[in-house]
């Protein structure tokens, strides 16, 4: 009986460990520990055998047993892992075939620049403000010191609804300095972007509609530096750190004194090359403070208060930042355009 | 305005080269627009002297000259000019030279003989004649050179000798000696046959052993306009050839400043509130006060002493006086009208200004140095002696300078004599008194007019000048004297004339300085700086402002300094923009951020995107055919919109009342494009009438537009309920639309939630894509952006959620085609007894099996109880109430 069931260990572990299938094993098993197995068949023996020699040969079994039983299980394992390799195997894909596509639209790149833009000044507490486009020429120019006479209210700079020029299309977003002077408490901090139009032909760098974002400060002690300070920040974040200005005199009939800001140019840092046609700077904005006329005019006493304003075209900073070289591309909206932002 | 330097130069010495200049003055004010060396592209061209010259061996047409250029040997240079003779002086680009349009000049052969460089004509130096008026080459007709139109019939024999008759008083003559005799002017010996005669003349192309045809009646040279012979004639008797110089050089020098190229010129962008700076006097106070230097400036000396009383002679009257509040004029007598000498060729040239006469070339030149526009009248056409400066009659015409008839009105100002208008006013002279060759005596007209007026006229008439740009910025009234003495003193200067004695001067204004007070701790605190009182003195004295104790005078060209504002721009100017610290802002802080509108604004851009829809900006205004083109009634009271009185043309005219035609146009481009597939979106304003103040009602709407394979009605409209679902608004339903005429009748529909009308959408009417070219579906959006606002929900709060498991059913009924999901899907919820979750249609079906006229539709529906797992029996309840609705309000069917 032992020879019987060392012979029915070493088969049995012979099958099991050659079973190549989860089948095979199942057979194996069934051959050797099922209740019609060999080892069950063995087991039904015992009783004719003498009692002095069951403790032995039941001990004996019970091993045989065990051993094939850890044998089908480790062969289990080993099979379901061979399996899965083989199933990973199979399901092996061509990675490099393109994705389903999922389109996702795009911003217009002028409102990328712009929203850049936004985000700065309202991290130092600016607040947005939008107006109207159609708008009064006496908000659009006389509240800002360009009386009557000035040549940009001439009806071949401005578009007029009326004869007597008194409703137009506002030229600037300047007229949103006034608005937001008539409706807001002091001290004010607004940053106006808008639509603004001008009697401009179409072509490379016009365009009879464009845009321009609007700054403005009104508080105590606001001064010409603290102008400075305050652009500076936001050219240092849109530019990076370190990033050079210079500020230029120049005229706004509602800003005294009045300023343009370049920006050393980024491409060659300021030795001159043809992004910033020599000259080492690019002009960025024109800004000044509020002309004391003008806050005057809104009835706010120049004594306590004082303001700076800027006004920064939208388009041009797009273009540049963006490298685009054709303002109508902006307008146009072809989609292979949209879709580079 | 342009600025030469060797002009600067005269008023304050500035050594900086272009760049610095240009870097100093940009900083202090003067933005500079660019600089040019005016030589820069004249290279190794130098003064040569004609040492020698014959007739090239291998052509009829062609010159080997030897010629000095001041080094050891003279240089050959092959030359098809024929107007240049021993002796005389040339420019010459030598070997390896550049002339101006980047033109390179390098030694060669002509015709097998070596050149070692080129002779230049004034144009090949980026010259013309009025520059050097000397240089005009007068070409006699050499017989030598003609070639008859019709060589079977030519007018002159090829065999002509001299003697022979041409026609008339014209015979032949041949050319025996040349001798320069001053410069343009020679003496020619001529043989005629029978004699010698020696003439003179002033034919530049004449050399020895010429044939010519010489007019024995007149006893000269026949020119081809003589003969009345084509040019084609003669080809090589051009008047034109080497610019022969009259300078003071000699061989070997530079040519550069000979013609007057060594010059630097500088480009200034002047803002309108400087008219003073478009003035070389005006710039140079700039310059000095820019770079702390002398300024030197010349009170003009008239020595006056014509004879006659300019009072007699004239007389000026200003009957609009608010138009005119100064009116200075001199008289010349005698003038003789030539050319003017080369400085001042030079200089007006330098400024972009070309040369024409003396007395021309005198007013601009005023007008260039003091700022103050001038103009000069031939005394014998004002009529009466008598100068009225008045406004123009309605309907009045006057034939300007350049030749343009104007019809004038009563805001326009004129000058007139007492018959008619002669000029107008601070913009052109009249071709009436115009200044010709023959012109004796001149007015020369200095004055102040009201910027407005000027500007107003200048535009009506569509003729903005030089004078006008000036006038319109308000010039300085006390500019007029010293400007017209100027104008006298350089006709003596020039000897251009006999100047008389006195001045007219009528001044319709009381000259009164303007004074402010200097605070300097004012405009220290304006500016964040801390300059002293004494900086800030002289920054201003600096340029022109005279300060005793506290008061500021302001100069007299400076009208724009009105208050302590400006003088603080004066002040931070020359202390530099630069040098002003960088603070940060004190006070009290402000909450920055987007108002709740923006804060939906860019929610909506974020939806539209998450959509796959590109964003596009389009114009506001269209043109009032884009209303036909989207079918809308010519009675639609749509249409009611503000029209531009003056626009670019009609496509840019009105404000949209609608955002579909520019919409339609942007998906139309694309399409054309041939670009496949396109989800566009824009959140546009839309300008209706009837606003505060006569203003527009601008709302605004979200405006999407796609075409493609990847867009239909239902997507569209899954979109919109993603975007409405994202808002959380609530009850939202959609009802066809047939009578929008834009869109299609049967695939358009108005969405609502509860009983506010959010927008409308879906496929565009075919006829208004044929009205686009286009025959792809157009699918549109058009949501107003002030319901999306108001329908927006509340803010999420969270429901618990499900305990219990929910049962689901299928049921699929039939019914006639009439009837829409929509009632069925009423009706599924009517019938429901609250344990309905949920209803997702997922087949709809017609055909086989299902009657004609009808169509079997299928519902997938969760039925769920909050509180206890639902019975199969409770659920087929609900389903069976469910049913019975269906039947009962729809007609609906289970399907066997």
């Amino acid at each position: 009986m032992k020879e019987q069931l060392e012979l029915i260990l070493k088969q049995g572990l012979e099958e099991i460990t050659s079973a190549g299938s989860k089948d095979a094993l199942e057979a194996a098993r069934i051959k050797y520990l099922g209740k019609k197995g060999e080892l069950t068949a063995v087991l039904k023996m015992m009783g004719k055998l003498d009692a002095s020699e069951r403790p032995a040969m039941g001990q004996l079994a019970n091993e045989v047993r065990a051993q094939l039983e850890n044998a089908i299980d480790t062969a289990s394992v080993k099979l379901a892992e061979a399996a899965l390799e083989q199933q990973l195997l199979d399901e092996t894909l061509d990675v490099t075939i393109p994705g389903t596509p999922v389109n996702v639209g795009h911003k217009h790149p002028m409102y990328v620049a712009l929203d850049e833009l936004k985000e700065i000044f309202i991290g130092m507490g600016f607040t947005i403000l939008d107006g109207p486009e159609v708008e009064l020429a006496t908000n659009n120019f006389d509240r800002l010191n360009a009386e009557e006479g000035h040549p940009s209210r001439d009806w071949s700079d401005t578009f007029y609804f009326d004869e007597d020029s008194r409703v137009m299309l506002r030229s600037q977003t300047s007229p949103m300095q006034v608005r937001a002077m008539d409706t807001m408490e002091l001290p004010i901090r607004i940053l106006a972007p808008g639509r603004v139009y001008r009697k401009d032909e179409v072509d490379a760098t016009h365009s009879p509609m464009f845009h321009q974002v609007e700054g403005m400060v009104i508080d105590k002690n606001i001064t010409m530096a603290d102008l400075k300070g305050t652009l500076n920040t936001v050219v240092e974040q849109l530019y990076g750190k370190g990033t050079k200005t210079r500020f230029r005199p120049h005229h706004f009939p509602f800003t005294e004194p009045s300023c343009e800001m370049d920006v050393q140019c980024h491409k060659c840092g300021g030795v001159g090359c043809p992004t910033c046609k020599g000259e080492g700077w690019i002009e960025l904005l024109g800004a000044g403070m509020i002309h004391p006329k003008v806050l005057e005019m809104a009835g706010i006493d120049t004594n306590v208060y004082s303001g700076w304003a800027f006004g920064i075209g939208l388009e041009r900073m797009a273009m540049r930042r963006f490298k685009i070289a054709d303002l109508r591309l902006i307008f146009e909206n072809d989609i292979r355009f949209l879709e580079q932002f | 305005m342009n600025l030469s330097r060797k002009w600067l130069d005269e008023f304050v010495r500035i050594t900086a080269n272009d760049k610095d200049f240009a870097e100093a003055m940009t900083l202090s004010g003067s933005k500079v627009e660019g600089t040019e060396d005016l030589g820069t592209e004249i290279n190794n061209v130098v003064v040569g002297q004609i040492v020698s010259l014959e007739h090239h061996p291998d052509s009829d047409h062609m010159w080997i000259c030897q010629i000095n250029i001041g080094e050891e040997e003279p240089v050959q240079i092959v030359t098809g000019a024929w107007n240049v003779h021993v002796g005389d002086i040339v420019p010459v680009a030598k070997h390896k030279s550049t002339l101006p349009g980047g033109v390179k000049i390098e030694k060669g052969k002509l015709r097998g003989v070596k050149s070692n460089g080129m002779l230049c004509g004034l144009s090949e130096l980026g010259l013309d004649e009025r520059d050097f008026p000397y240089a005009v080459i007068k070409a006699a007709a050499i017989l030598g050179d003609y070639k008859a139109i019709d060589p079977e019939k030519p007018s002159i024999p090829a065999d002509i000798q001299a003697g022979h008759k041409i026609y008339g008083p014209v015979v032949a003559a041949k050319v025996a000696g040349v001798e320069p005799l001053c410069y343009g002017c020679f003496r020619v010996v001529l043989e005629t046959g029978k004699e010698n005669l020696t003439i003179e003349s002033d034919c530049m192309n004449l050399h020895e052993g010429d044939m010519v045809a010489y007019n024995t009646k007149s006893g000269t040279i026949c020119t081809l306009a003589d003969l009345h012979a084509e040019q084609r004639e003669f080809p090589h008797c051009i008047e034109d050839g080497i610019f022969i110089l009259n300078e003071d050089c000699k061989p070997g020098d530079d040519i550069k400043p000979v013609i007057g190229m060594d010059d630097h010129v500088v480009e200034f962008e002047i803002t309108p509130n400087r008219p003073d700076c478009l003035s070389i006097i005006g710039l140079a106070r700039e310059a000095a006060a820019t770079y702390n230097a002398e300024l030197k400036l010349h009170t003009p000396v008239v020595k006056g002493g014509a004879e006659g009383s300019l009072f007699e002679l004239l007389d000026v009257e200003t009957p609009d006086p608010e138009l005119c509040p100064r009116y200075s004029a001199r008289m010349v007598k005698n003038v003789k009208i030539g050319p003017s000498p080369k400085w001042m060729r030079e200089r007006l040239r330098a400024m972009g200004v070309r040369p024409i006469n003396n007395i021309v070339d005198i007013t601009n030149y005023v007008m260039l140095e003091y700022g103050q526009p001038m103009h000069a009248f031939d005394y014998r056409y004002v009529n009466g002696g008598k100068i009225i400066v008045r406004r123009a009659a309605e309907g009045e015409e006057l034939t300007t300078l350049d030749g343009g008839v104007r019809t004038l009105n009563s805001n326009m100002l004129v000058i007139a004599d007492q018959d008619r208008a002669v000029g107008l006013a601070g913009i052109m002279g009249g071709l009436n008194s115009e200044i010709v060759d023959d012109t004796v005596d001149v007015v020369f007209e200095s004055a102040c007019f009201d910027g407005t007026c000027i500007r107003k006229t200048a535009l009506a008439l569509g003729m903005r000048t030089e004078a006008s740009a000036k006038f319109e910025k308000g010039l300085d009234p006390m500019n007029t004297l010293p400007a017209v003495d100027r104008a006298c003193e350089l006709v003596e200067m020039l000897g251009a004339g006999e100047v008389l004695e006195g001045v007219i001067d009528i001044l319709n204004f009381v000259p009164q300085p303007t004074v402010l007070k200097l605070e300097p701790e004012k405009i220290n605190g304006l500016l964040g700086t801390d300059v002293s009182a004494e900086d800030m003195v002289k920054y201003l004295e600096n340029v022109g402002f005279v300060v005793e104790g506290d008061q500021v005078i302001v100069p007299s060209w400076r009208a724009d300094v009105q208050a302590m504002a400006d003088l603080a721009e004066e002040v931070a100017r020359f202390y530099g923009y630069n040098n002003i610290p960088i603070t940060l802002m004190r006070g009290e802080t402000t909450q920055g951020g987007y108002s709740p509108i923006q804060v939906v604004e860019n929610r909506l851009g974020e939806l539209a995107r998450g959509c796959g829809f590109d964003e596009i900006i389009t114009y506001s205004f269209i043109s009032p055919t884009y209303y036909d083109k989207i079918r809308w009634a010519a009675d639609d009271e749509r249409r009611a919109s503000f029209k531009i009185l003056n626009p670019l043309g009609e496509d840019t005219s009105i404000m949209r009342t609608t955002v579909l035609p520019s919409m339609l146009e942007i998906l139309t481009r694309n399409y054309n494009y041939r670009n496949k597939n396109a989800k566009l979106y824009e959140l546009g304003r839309i300008y209706k009438m009837g606003g505060e103040d006569g203003l527009a009602v601008e709302s605004k709407i979200l405006s999407m537009g796609a075409y493609g394979d990847d867009m239909d009605f239902f997507k569209l409209k899954g979109i919109i309920e993603a975007i409405l679902g994202d808002l959380r608004a609530e009850e939202i339903r959609f009802e066809p639309c047939t009578s929008n005429p834009s869109y299609h009748p049967g695939r358009c529909a108005e969405v609502y939630a509860g009983d506010t009308l959010i927008g409308v959408f879906g496929q565009i009417h075919p006829l208004v894509s044929k009205n686009y070219g286009v025959d792809a579906a157009f699918y549109c959006a058009e949501l107003s952006f002030d319901a999306l606002l108001a329908v927006k929900g509340q803010d999420a709060e969270y429901k618990p959620l499900p305990k219990f498991p929910s049962v689901t059913r299928d049921i699929a009924v039939v019914c006639d085609n009439a009837v829409t999901v929509g009632q069925l899907e009423a009706a599924i919820k009517k019938g429901a007894k609250g344990l309905l979750k949920g209803v997702k249609l997922f087949d709809i079906y017609q055909g086989k099996g299902v009657p004609e006229g009808k169509k079997s539709v299928a519902f997938n529906l969760v039925l769920r109880a909050d509180d206890r797992s639902l019975t199969g029996e409770e659920a087929d309840a609900d389903v069976k109430s469910i049913l019975e609705v269906l039947a009962a309000d729809c007609g609906a069917v289970i399907r066997a």
